[in-house]
């Protein structure tokens, strides 16, 4: 299936891709509107190690111990995307205790969040990708 | 055709179901469900009380998940006996089920000590199951003075649930802190504090005695008044089935990596096991939903005859009060590195160069990075190990680590 994956000797630390996530998945149809005042929560977030810049967001891992470790069934695999029913999670962030990457956070709601690709909102493809100016962060299938 | 059968229907049970149809598709699976509900997330009793959740919401798995698994189950029967030779277990309805493959997931139950008096008390209740959860919800009005015994967490989320339905919660333990099983008393301060700011009085290092049928009377010779009482001191692994079959029995019934009995053909998994901790060494009963899911897992794919091993297992919990988040994973050996942050506190223990624990209050943010670290016995040499005190994240993992993660499949 078709992943994100990072190019970190490309990554040029815009985090361009942080505010396209966050825009994403607002649910609004404008850029400003969604992020002019507020918090930018993103799925994506960019880490430094001295001049190298990375791009982390969810691995959509092919056995998610995330997955494994809901307590309440809200976290699933649907076609290989690790996907959050966010009427079903009730915020107990059992996920972030497992995740080895650090990839999901609590929500605003009470549930939590996390990148899906962007399969579920009305991007319907990775808006952190298709933002990016440098191709540091692809979205391909690489098994 | 291999018949499969599972006793208990909770998370180590829907494990077991979806294990063995990983490797099995036509097998016969029976569960054996003392409970009359659909496999249901039984932590969420707290929330469905705080009217967070409902129990439609509260399933674990979709509705149609028995009919997708081809797996039947026999709601409101309690296996009473497990026979090895004949491989049959009977049920108290007076049926037999026999089976190739059996895997026990029968969970826990409340313990409630013998008080002197409790038999006069009228509202008592467990917190352990949906129907404990409606049950005392029926007994509570706006009025109601609840007295709570056990601070541990069953009694701390039932607190929590319970808060807005009556007017007063006392919480009463023999520790001298909450959450005693996870926490060391500094960290457990901050969760007590913002239970007391939201209105819970706690009595710590002292218990109830006596009862009367509302007022109970303490150890420190205090009297507390009560409308509705909730005993959480404790569970105890439901291990009776393997002990009376002549199986390998502690506090929970002892598995192996395979999650496999001391019995041929029979596996156990879940809250009625006992298994080794990762982190110790030492063989002991770890009640956490996640490994009873991923034992039960590991049970059903091995009695579906693949082999698979299950040993990272180890003492973990995220738990929350009042918005207040609490992590706890693993041992609390060796070198302890804390570090005070805005929200709390977050304690790092280390031992032979590896991660064995931690305890974080507040700062929960990818506290995973962490627990990984303990599962995978992450070298502390191999990593910026005082960057990641500071702060979990992945570039003090170095390039080549970030390469396998972040630039494959994983």
């Amino acid at each position: 299936m078709k992943r994100v994956y990072v190019n970190e000797k490309w990554c040029l630390g815009c985090r361009l891709c942080e505010y396209n996530c966050a825009f994403a998945n607002s649910g609004e149809s404008d850029m400003v509107k969604a992020l002019r005042k507020k918090p930018v929560r993103p799925n994506i977030v960019v880490e430094s190690d001295g001049d190298i810049n990375f791009a982390v967001s969810c691995r959509h891992c092919k056995d998610p111990i995330c997955v494994k470790s809901c307590i309440s069934g809200a976290l699933s695999i649907s076609d290989g995307a690790v996907t959050v029913d966010h009427n079903k999670c009730v915020g107990c962030l059992t996920c972030v205790l497992v995740c080895p990457y650090g990839c999901i956070k609590e929500g605003e709601q009470g549930a939590v969040q996390k990148c899906e690709l962007c399969l579920n909102n009305t991007a319907g493809e990775p808006a952190c990708v298709k933002g990016c100016p440098n191709r540091a962060i692809i979205y391909e299938d690489r098994g | 055709m291999k018949e499969y059968v599972i006793i208990g229907n909770g998370a180590a049970a829907a494990g077991a179901v979806e294990g063995i149809r990983s490797a099995d598709k036509d097998g016969k699976i029976t569960v054996i469900s003392e409970e009359k509900h659909h496999v249901y997330a039984r932590p969420l009793i707290s929330y469905l009380l705080e009217g967070k959740t409902d129990p439609e919401r509260m399933l674990y798995r979709p509705a149609d998940f028995y009919e997708k698994n081809s797996a039947e189950v026999i709601f409101g029967d309690k296996a009473v006996s497990v026979d090895p030779k004949a491989r049959t277990v009977a049920l108290e309805s007076g049926k037999t089920v026999s089976y190739d493959e059996l895997c026990v997931a029968t969970g826990s139950k409340p313990f409630v000590p013998p008080f002197e008096g409790l038999e006069k008390v009228s509202k008592k209740h467990s917190f352990m199951t949906l129907d404990d959860a409606e049950a005392l919800a029926n007994d509570l009005t706006p009025d109601s003075e609840v007295l709570i015994v056990g601070a541990g967490l069953i009694g701390l989320k039932c607190a929590e649930g319970i808060l807005h339905r009556c007017r007063k919660i006392t919480v009463c333990d023999l520790a001298d802190r909450v959450l005693s099983s996870i926490l060391d008393a500094d960290c457990a301060a901050y969760m007590q504090k913002v239970l007391e700011d939201a209105g819970v009085s706690f009595m710590l290092s002292d218990t109830a005695v006596k009862f009367d049928e509302n007022s109970a009377e303490m150890k420190s010779g205090a009297k507390v008044r009560f409308d509705v009482l909730v005993t959480a001191v404790g569970v105890r692994a439901e291990t009776g089935l393997i002990k009376d079959a002549g199986g390998k029995v502690g506090r929970g019934i002892s598995i192996d990596s395979r999650c496999k009995t001391s019995l041929d053909n029979i596996y156990a998994a879940g809250d009625c096991t006992e298994s080794v901790d990762m982190t110790s060494g030492t063989e002991k009963v770890m009640a956490i939903m996640p490994l009873a899911y991923m034992q039960g897992r590991c049970a059903g794919v091995n009695m579906a005859g693949k082999d698979e091993v299950f040993d990272t297992a180890m003492p973990m919990n995220s738990i929350g009060f009042m918005g207040l988040h609490c992590m706890s994973a693993g041992s609390y050996t060796g070198e302890c590195r804390e570090i005070k942050t805005e929200k709390g506190i977050k304690r790092l223990y280390t031992e032979d160069g590896l991660l064995k624990g931690f305890m974080i209050i507040g700062d929960i943010d990818r506290a995973g990075i962490y627990t990984a670290m303990i599962r995978n016995k992450t070298p502390l040499s191999s990593v910026d190990f005082e960057s990641l005190i500071r702060e979990p994240a992945l570039a003090p993992f170095g390039p080549d680590y970030r390469k396998e993660k972040l630039g494959g499949v994983v």
